[in-house]
């Protein structure tokens, strides 16, 4: 069993299970109708991919892993997601800039992993870079629309990007797991992407009429298990099925 | 225009209906068969938004990846259906605003079932097997209604119901072959939502006020009764089927009639959720209030950003 490709495999299948977990929390509550289906949309979406990847790696784990196993049964600290995608929807400016911070990051992982010689990580991205563009189309409109609309929504999402900005420097980390496989030609060297990723960024923002954030300290731990306090009650709710009933099928 | 000329107009427009044409938006109609129209469908459009929420309830809860994206899925049609209703309901000259206004004030109603809430897992099942299947009952004969887009909206929307319901029943199948706790949850649902889900099915037919208009109109081809008594004699075996209890003790097989016989409806408790008292409409109603209101300065963003935009093109044009 390869378990730094496990460990990588939960490296980027954890960042879309809790995103689409928290995007999962607005269905039925959007700003309009059309907003409501697009981030529901995106939630499939990504739970879509957290399939594949969880499905690839119940099969490397064998024995009795399930792709539900994975999802739902780990301990907090086994989840290695971003801090950004457990940040809470706070407003629809907060989930809009947590999504652009991560759709721009996504789309880079996905360009390169599609070269991966693990022909199952080369597939499942090739499939998802398709959907991760509409979604990277969807919040860079957002931006574009929140930053350029009105004063408040000028103000809101300003002050969205203000506070996640310090959680996109970890986006660029590296694990020993990520690291041993960047060196087997199969994971994404992260550290490559990171002045693309501020290029691309830093454009929409501008054409959002939006300030590029200017802060010395960053937070991470996401990618080694330390999550922030938001995370215990997102999972909560997500493993209570599993862990009330266990061993059942649904 | 003349009396004479009005009732010349609704003369042709009685007959193209008895001819089963479609009647478009701009063709001329009735002021009432207009007004009627818009109730109608928006109170459909307002349910499928409403009926969100209950099932919404259970999407960071459900059991499994597969069941969570299934659960996502099915929302998201019903978010469709709400989106074409309303704009079906947009072309008899009402906007989307005023149909929301009018739903958060309450003088629009919808779908009293969404006023139950959903407390487990199985009330997925449940509302999948039960209320899709019931709102099917009701709505394939709308497919063959005769306000034109009214009738085409309905064809997509029974396609993606009829999967729904199969999608619910296969839930509450599942439970019903699981472990003595899931077949108990199967159960419990079961009761919750039997009788709620008849009288998604209207009124009896002697207490329904629209029945005679509607049924000229075939916005309604079989009455309240009769279209109970469908989903009864449907559901009852289906019920079997997967080893569950109806919860009626006087449900019994009618031999001369080929139907069930089933018990009385508690229609006090019927006109209380209708007139605003069930167990959630008010929580419902607030949701949606408030998504509305919290959103508004996300759509006056949207609306100047489209102005500043158009006004670019303008210059950029000269």
């Amino acid at each position: 069993m390869n378990n730094n490709l496990i460990q990588y495999i939960y490296g980027i299948a954890d960042n879309s299970l809790i995103l689409g977990q928290r995007l999962g929390e607005l269905c039925g509550h959007g700003p309009s109708l059309e907003t409501d289906i697009a981030m529901t949309n995106i939630s499939l979406d990504l739970f879509g991919q957290v399939r594949s990847y969880f499905q690839y790696a119940a099969k490397l784990i064998g024995g009795d892993a399930t792709e539900d196993t994975i999802a739902f049964l780990r301990k907090e600290r086994e989840y290695k997601n971003v801090l950004l995608v457990e940040q809470p929807n706070q407003d629809f400016a907060y989930s809009i800039a947590r999504q652009f911070l991560f759709d721009v990051y996504h789309l880079l992982v996905l360009e390169e992993l599609q070269n991966s010689k693990d022909e199952t990580l080369s597939a499942i991205a090739k499939k998802s870079i398709k959907e991760v563009s509409y979604h990277t189309r969807f919040s860079s409109d957002w931006i574009r629309r929140l930053g350029d609309g009105t004063e408040e929504s000028h103000n809101r999402i300003q002050t969205a990007i203000n506070d996640l900005w310090i959680f996109t420097d970890e986006l660029f980390h590296q694990t020993d797991a990520d690291k041993a496989m960047v060196t087997e030609g199969i994971g994404v060297d992260v550290t490559l992407l990171k002045s693309n990723y501020f290029k691309k960024v830093n454009e929409i923002l501008e054409e959002a009429t939006l300030q590029i954030p200017t802060i010395e300290y960053f937070q991470k731990g996401g990618k080694q298990g330390i999550h922030s306090e938001h995370m215990g009650y997102l999972l909560a709710q997500m493993q209570y099925m599993q862990l009330a009933y266990p061993n059942m099928n649904w | 225009m003349s009396e004479k000329e009005v009732k010349n107009l609704e003369a042709i427009f009685d007959a193209r209906i008895a001819r089963d044409e479609k009647i478009e938006p701009k063709d001329w109609m009735p002021e009432k068969y207009r007004q009627t129209h818009i109730r109608q469908i928006s109170q459909h459009a307002h349910s499928e938004i409403v009926g969100m929420l209950p099932e919404g309830n259970w999407i960071t809860r459900a059991p499994s990846l597969k069941r969570k994206v299934a659960l996502l899925a099915k929302i998201q049609d019903e978010a469709g259906h709400g989106l074409y209703l309303y704009s079906a309901c947009e072309t008899l000259g009402v906007s989307r605003e005023e149909l929301y206004e009018q739903l958060h004030s309450g003088k629009a109603k919808y779908s009293s079932i969404f006023n139950y809430p959903t407390l487990t897992w199985a009330d997925m099942g449940a509302i999948g097997w039960l209320v899709d299947g019931a709102a099917i009952i009701n709505q394939v004969p709308l497919c063959s209604t005769s306000f034109g887009p009214y009738a085409r909206a309905m064809v997509r929307v029974c396609k993606e119901e009829s999967f729904h319901q199969r999608q619910g029943f296969q839930i509450m199948m599942t439970l019903a072959e699981g472990t003595p706790e899931q077949k108990e949850m199967a159960q419990d649902a079961l009761n919750r939502w039997w009788w709620p889900a008849l009288m998604m099915l209207g009124p009896l037919d002697a207490e329904s006020v629209h029945t005679e208009q509607s049924m000229k109109w075939k916005l309604k081809r079989k009455s309240n009764d009769d279209l109970r008594q469908q989903f009864v004699d449907q559901t009852v075996p289906q019920a079997k089927m997967i080893g569950l209890t109806i919860p009626d003790p006087d449900l019994k097989w009618n031999e001369e009639k080929q139907s069930y016989d089933f018990g009385e409806m508690n229609w006090d408790e019927f006109w209380q959720v209708v007139k605003g008292h069930g167990p959630c409409n008010k929580e419902r109603i607030s949701a949606r209030v408030n998504a509305w209101e919290k959103g508004k300065w996300v759509r006056d963003a949207a609306m100047a950003y489209a102005e500043k935009q158009a006004n670019k093109e303008v210059k950029q044009a000269i």
